[in-house]
């Protein structure tokens, strides 16, 4: 029973993981960028919501909605001024970028929201927990559970069969090549980021509902989703959505039945055995390179 | 090449020299004459300041060696140090070694650990590696804290003893600067002339390409292991050093967000350069200090944001400067200085 309740924590906890996964999965398929900041994005989204509550009082499903615009337009700012001069430079100065974002995001959030801990003041998604015959599923983990194969039938629709995920896949492959053949790659880095903007936040409230809000943990926490992409493999977004469930399970089921403590490291021993023996992960792409 | 108007080279030796011409070599003599007589120059809290600043360029010159000419770009830097503080600390509590022998003892622990976690590099590269080394950076602080509690003291921090040198016990900061500044020289001195053997000549190949580097005849994954020795050979020292000089440690002095300071410093003083470790050690810390010294300054000017002004400015500035650097001066300071010495050779003549 109690193995059964680990797992249903573990399954939801990592639809959570799963949804922050897709949102890098999305941005390194589409631009070839590993985003670290996605831990400062997704708290930003977040903070926001925060703010319309407390600061306005305005109703939770107008902020809401405002968090995720908002959001959204963070990730155009991202992309107008600091990845879009990143075209055609080297990878490891985007990747580098993205980790200067990272702090910078950390302390501008800091300086506005102070660095303590917030929570929101009501719950922000309506629902209590399910008790389905002894095992207790929570109902935020629930929601984060669905949108997270919500935003995943919509990403992998979008990506498989609109035009522009087309472009996306090109883009990927080399940003030179795109633009030679026609693609408007500065088109493309907006909507992906705008996407990524907008899952994050998702996320952000997500998460935020159930650990709280710090500048200091919060982001940490969206770090593990790293281990599930690595997991499921960076060029799949059906990786990242198993790499999530998978590592938040068995990141439950050590912390329930091994040590509670050695739950906050399952995901990084995961992460270094899958990049030892099938470091392309489960459904990623073996890269055959050529000189 | 590089050499001012007129100077050349008659032999070998000549040729391959670090230092090159007359007014070369007094400007290095200068240069050090100047290092040791730096406390008289600043003295008190500044010199504190001057110590942590140099225990940085040890542990930034480490990762330079693994980002800036291996191109490996790892997370993991602040980690590593830490293992060089806890194995120097319980070298010189429990065993009583004198630091001379914790000292190098430490950087040799950090560097295998190093390699265990540069052996994913067997299979996988950049960004995947970065991921290895960010596992590290999480890791090893949780086995530091729950492994064995009673030894390492768990998050407690513990006191370590003042580094004692042939019966002279190091214990302020002028005293410590003494023991720092000849470490740091020879770290220098060292990463220099090692990017110019055949080790260093590999790394950068790898660097270049990996594919073309295991062509020729380089050992890929035997370089890669020895890159992350060395850079978490340097962690180590710094580390001890670090451990020594704070005369206590704790974990958390070691936290990711050290690791990507680390990064920034590189990123800002230049990749693949030992000038633009210092340089860009030096520029982030000077920024550090000022925006401490300012933070304040605002609180008092706008009382509402005192409290958070001067824990987030920092971060805030050094993530702006960051982005700037890589948008702007993507090969940052160093290529600047190289800019500004190439006028001096060359001049009176443009070009």
């Amino acid at each position: 029973m109690l193995f059964l309740q680990f797992l249903a924590n573990g399954v939801l906890v990592g639809g959570v993981y799963a949804l922050l996964a897709l949102g890098i999965v999305f941005i390194y398929r589409a631009t070839q960028i590993f985003n670290f900041a996605v831990g400062d994005m997704v708290l930003f989204g977040a903070f926001i919501c925060w703010s319309f509550l407390v600061w306005l009082h305005w109703p939770i499903w107008i902020s809401v909605i405002m968090a995720l615009v908002i959001s959204m337009g963070l990730g155009l700012m991202i992309e107008r001024f600091l990845m879009r001069p990143m075209i055609g430079q080297p990878l490891l100065a985007a990747v580098m970028a993205t980790l200067g974002l990272s702090l910078f995001l950390r302390g501008v959030m800091s300086f506005i929201w102070s660095p303590s801990t917030l929570s929101y003041p009501t719950k922000l998604f309506p629902g209590k927990p399910i008790n389905l015959g002894g095992i207790v599923f929570s109902d935020e983990l629930l929601w984060a559970f669905g949108m997270a194969m919500v935003v995943f039938v919509f990403l992998a629709v979008f990506f498989y069969r609109s035009k522009v995920g087309l472009g996306m896949r090109t883009t990927a492959e080399d940003h030179e090549m795109a633009q030679a053949t026609g693609i408007n790659v500065k088109r493309i880095f907006a909507i992906t980021w705008l996407t990524a903007g907008l899952v994050a936040a998702l996320g952000g409230m997500l998460l935020g509902a159930r650990v709280g809000l710090c500048v200091g943990s919060t982001p940490l926490i969206a770090l593990k989703a790293f281990p599930a992409v690595i997991f499921g493999g960076l060029e799949s977004i059906a990786g990242a959505i198993i790499g999530g469930l998978i590592v938040g399970i068995l990141e439950n089921l050590a912390g329930g039945l091994i040590d509670p403590k050695i739950a906050e490291i399952t995901p990084y021993i995961i992460l270094l055995i899958m990049l030892m023996i099938r470091p392309e992960g489960l459904f990623g792409l073996k890269r055959i390179e050529r000189i | 090449m590089d050499r001012p108007c007129g100077v050349f080279d008659e032999t070998y030796t000549q040729d391959v020299a670090v230092v090159r011409t007359g007014a070369h070599w007094g400007i290095v003599v200068a240069a050090l004459i100047l290092l040791f007589l730096l406390p008289q120059f600043f003295p008190g809290s500044l010199l504190a300041n001057i110590n942590a600043v140099f225990i940085t360029i040890i542990s930034v010159l480490g990762l330079q060696i693994i980002v800036g000419y291996t191109g490996q770009i790892s997370l993991g830097q602040a980690a590593f140090m830490s293992v060089g503080a806890y194995t120097s600390f319980m070298l010189s509590v429990y065993w009583h070694l004198p630091f001379l022998i914790a000292l190098p003892l430490s950087g040799v622990s950090a560097g295998l650990v190093g390699i265990v976690f540069g052996l994913p590099s067997l299979r996988i590269k950049g960004f995947y590696l970065a991921m290895a080394t960010l596992a590290a950076q999480f890791i090893i602080p949780w086995l530091i804290v729950n492994l064995y509690p009673e030894v390492t003291g768990g998050t407690r921090t513990m006191v370590v003893p003042p580094p004692t040198i042939a019966g002279i016990k190091f214990t302020n900061q002028l005293s410590m600067f003494y023991v720092i500044t000849p470490v740091l020289i020879l770290s220098l001195y060292l990463v220099k002339n090692l990017i110019r053997t055949r080790v260093g000549r590999a790394f950068i190949a790898i660097r270049d390409n990996d594919l073309a580097a295991e062509v020729m005849g380089v050992g890929v994954f035997k370089y890669k292991l020895m890159a992350f020795f060395i850079s978490s050979f340097y962690a180590g020292i710094a580390g001890s050093l670090w451990a020594h000089w704070m005369r206590c440690v704790a974990v958390d002095h070691f936290s990711l967000l050290d690791s990507i300071w680390f990064l920034g410093m590189i990123v800002v003083g230049g990749l693949g350069s030992v000038s633009g470790a210092v340089m860009g050690t030096i520029f982030i810390r000077v920024l550090d200090i000022l925006v401490k010294e300012i933070g304040p300054w605002l609180g008092e000017i706008f009382p509402s944001i005192a409290g958070a002004a001067t824990a987030s400015l920092g971060p805030t500035i050094f993530g702006l400067v960051m982005m700037l650097f890589l948008v702007l001066e993507p090969r940052g300071l160093a290529h600047r200085w190289e800019r500004v010495k190439a006028f001096y050779r060359l001049w009176p003549f443009p070009y």
